[in-house]
C-alpha cells in the first residue's frame, strides 16, 4: 500500500518535522524542539497535533442505527445526547477490544473517531451490524487537529467564539472562514483542550493562527509521553483483540445499563468477569530508579515468579521519572505492590502505581 | 591528551597514555534526541572492540554504546547516569561515558579523524 500523507504534510516539513511511518501514514514524530520540550510546552502553554490520520467515520440513520451500533459498542447510545461524546470500544464475540474510540451523537446520527491503523477493519466490523438504509462515510476531506494545553481555551475562543462554553466530552458546530467546523472539548494528553474537525482546504489557515499564538507543533513522540502520563491506553500496545475491557481496567467505559442488560458482543464473558474479576489487569508501574521499562519488559514478583509484562513505557517529562503501564496477575495489582522489572537481563525494582501519573485538568 | 578519533557507530575516543576516554558524538545525540537514561560500565569490566559497553536511552528508544577499542574499564562516568540530560548538553566534553586501559594502540589509530567522520555522517544520513 502506498504511504499516505495528511493535508498538512508539507506544512510539517516546513516546520522541521522528522517523519516516521505510522499506521500507513508519514507522520511527524517530532519537530526541531524535540520530544521533551514539546511535551512541556503542551503542559504549560498549548500544543497542536495533526491527528488527521485517524478515521472520522460518520453514520446516519433512524432509531435502528442505535440498535445496530449497540451490538458492537457497549456505550449507552440511546441516552447519549446530541453533541455529547463517550469513550468506548468495538468488541468482538469474545469481548476483546477491536479498537478504542470516541463516539459523538450528531443531529443525524453519530461520528466515531477511529484509530488510523484499525479504521479499515473497524468499518468492516461495524458494517456487519448496519442495515441497508443506514448511511456511512469515512470522511477523508476533513483534517483533525487536537489543540491541547492550559492556554488552548483562551487561544481558540479568540478565533472561534463560543468554544469556551463547551464542557469536557461535548462538542458543537461553529463557523470559521465561511465554513462549518465541528469542535469537541476533548483530547488524549490529560490536558484541557479541543479536537477540531476542519476541511483540508482550511486547515493550514487554522494552523497559521495557532502558530502566531505560540502554539507549538507536537509530534507522535510527545503525544505518547503525554498520553502515558495521563494513564491513557494506546491501541496495539496496551489494548488489542485478545484483551477485554475488564482486563484493561476500563470497565468504567461500559455503560451501567449495558452491563446489566447486555446485548453486545462478548457480554456473557464480560458479565462473568465483572462479577468474578479477571486473571490479569492493566496497572500503572513506576520503576524505582531511572531505568526505563519499555514495551515487552517482563514483570516479576519479589520472589522471582513471572507475573506480567509491560505494554507501554517511557520517561515521563512532567513526572520527571520513568513511567509504564502493563498487565499483571490481579493479585499483584494493588497500588504500592513491589515488583521487579527485567531490563537487559537485569532485574530492577518497581512499584504498582496509581493512574494517571500526571493529574488531569479537564473542564467539567 | 591526543586528538579525538571517531567510530562508525558514533563514538569518540581520546587517548592519554594508555587510557582512552570514550563518549558518544554530538551527531549521535542529535539523532537520539532527549537522553533520559544512561548506564555506564563498572571498573574492571573487560570490553572488546565494537562490543557493547554502555546503554543510552532517549525518549524514543534504547541504544547500545559500543567500545571502539578493546581494554579494561577503569571508570564509568557516574555523573551522566545521575543526570542523563547532560549528555545532550556536552556530549564531547564533560559527558564522556567511560575510560578504559587499552591493549592495542593500533585500534585507536585505525579510527576516523574528525574530518573523515564528518564526511561519513554526511554520506550516511540517518
Amino acid at each position: 500500500m502506498e504511504v499516505q500523507k495528511t493535508a498538512l504534510y508539507n506544512y510539517h516539513k516546513n516546520l522541521g518535522a522528522k517523519f516516521v511511518p505510522f499506521a500507513g501514514y508519514e507522520m511527524p514524530i517530532q519537530y526541531k524542539d524535540g520530544i521533551v520540550k514539546e511535551h512541556i510546552s503542551t503542559r504549560t502553554h498549548a500544543g497542536f497535533f495533526d491527528v488527521s490520520h485517524m478515521g472520522q467515520f460518520f453514520l446516519e440513520g433512524d432509531e435502528t442505527l442505535i440498535e445496530s451500533l449497540e451490538k458492537i459498542i457497549p456505550a449507552d447510545l440511546k441516552n447519549l445526547k446530541i453533541n455529547h461524546s463517550k469513550y468506548s470500544f468495538l468488541l468482538n464475540n469474545e469481548g476483546g477490544i477491536i479498537d478504542d474510540l470516541i463516539i459523538t451523537r450528531t443531529e443525524k446520527g453519530f461520528c466515531i473517531i477511529l484509530n488510523a491503523a484499525c479504521k479499515e477493519n473497524d468499518i468492516k466490523q461495524i458494517s456487519q451490524f448496519l442495515k441497508k438504509h443506514h448511511k456511512h462515510l469515512l470522511n477523508n476531506d476533513l483534517s483533525l487537529i487536537a489543540l491541547q494545553g492550559p492556554k488552548s481555551v483562551e487561544i481558540l475562543e479568540k478565533l472561534i467564539s463560543g468554544v469556551a462554553n463547551l464542557k469536557f466530552m461535548t462538542g458543537n458546530n461553529f463557523e470559521y472562514e465561511g465554513e462549518n467546523l465541528y469542535v469537541t472539548r476533548s483530547g488524549y494528553t490529560g490536558e484541557d483542550g479541543f479536537e477540531i474537525s476542519i476541511s483540508n482546504t482550511k486547515v493550514e489557515k487554522l494552523i497559521d493562527y495557532l502558530i502566531s499564538n505560540e502554539v507549538k507543533p507536537i509530534g507522535l513522540g510527545a503525544r505518547d509521553t503525554l498520553r502515558l502520563e495521563a494513564g491513557l491506553c494506546l491501541y496495539g500496545h496496551d489494548l488489542n483483540e485478545k484483551i477485554n475491557p475488564v482486563e484493561a481496567n476500563l470497565k468504567w467505559a461500559i455503560a451501567k445499563k449495558r452491563k446489566e442488560v447486555g446485548g453486545f458482543n462478548g457480554w456473557e464473558k464480560i458479565k462473568n468477569l465483572l462479577a468474578n474479576g479477571s486473571e490479569k489487569i492493566r496497572v500503572g508501574i513506576k520503576p524505582d530508579g531511572k531505568v526505563i521499562a519499555r514495551e515487552n519488559t517482563k514483570i516479576f514478583s519479589p520472589d522471582n515468579n513471572e507475573i506480567g509484562f509491560v505494554t507501554s513505557g517511557t520517561f515521563g517529562p512532567s513526572v520527571n521519572a520513568p513511567v509504564a503501564m502493563g498487565y499483571v496477575k490481579s493479585e499483584f495489582s494493588e497500588v504500592g505492590t513491589s515488583i521487579q522489572l527485567e531490563v537487559r537481563g537485569k532485574k530492577y525494582g518497581g512499584k504498582i502505581s496509581e493512574l494517571p501519573f500526571y493529574k488531569k485538568s479537564y473542564v467539567k | 591528551m591526543s586528538e579525538k578519533k571517531f567510530s562508525k557507530k558514533h563514538e569518540w575516543v581520546s587517548l592519554d597514555g594508555d587510557v582512552a576516554t570514550v563518549g558518544i558524538t554530538k551527531h549521535a545525540t542529535e539523532m537520539l534526541g532527549d537522553i533520559v537514561f544512561v548506564e555506564v560500565p563498572d571498573a574492571g569490566k573487560a570490553v572488546e572492540k565494537e562490543g557493547q559497553a554502555a546503554v543510552v536511552e532517549s525518549t524514543k528508544a534504547a541504544s547500545d554504546v559500543y567500545s571502539p577499542i578493546s581494554g579494561e574499564i577503569t571508570e564509568g562516568n557516574k555523573a551522566i547516569a545521575d543526570d542523563p540530560g547532560s549528555v545532550n548538553t556536552d556530549p564531547e566534553g564533560t559527558s564522556w561515558f567511560f575510560k578504559l586501559k587499552i591493549k592495542d594502540k593500533g585500534e585507536y589509530d585505525s579510527l576516523m579523524s574528525k574530518e573523515e567522520y564528518d564526511k561519513f555522517c554526511k554520506e550516511n544520513p540517518s
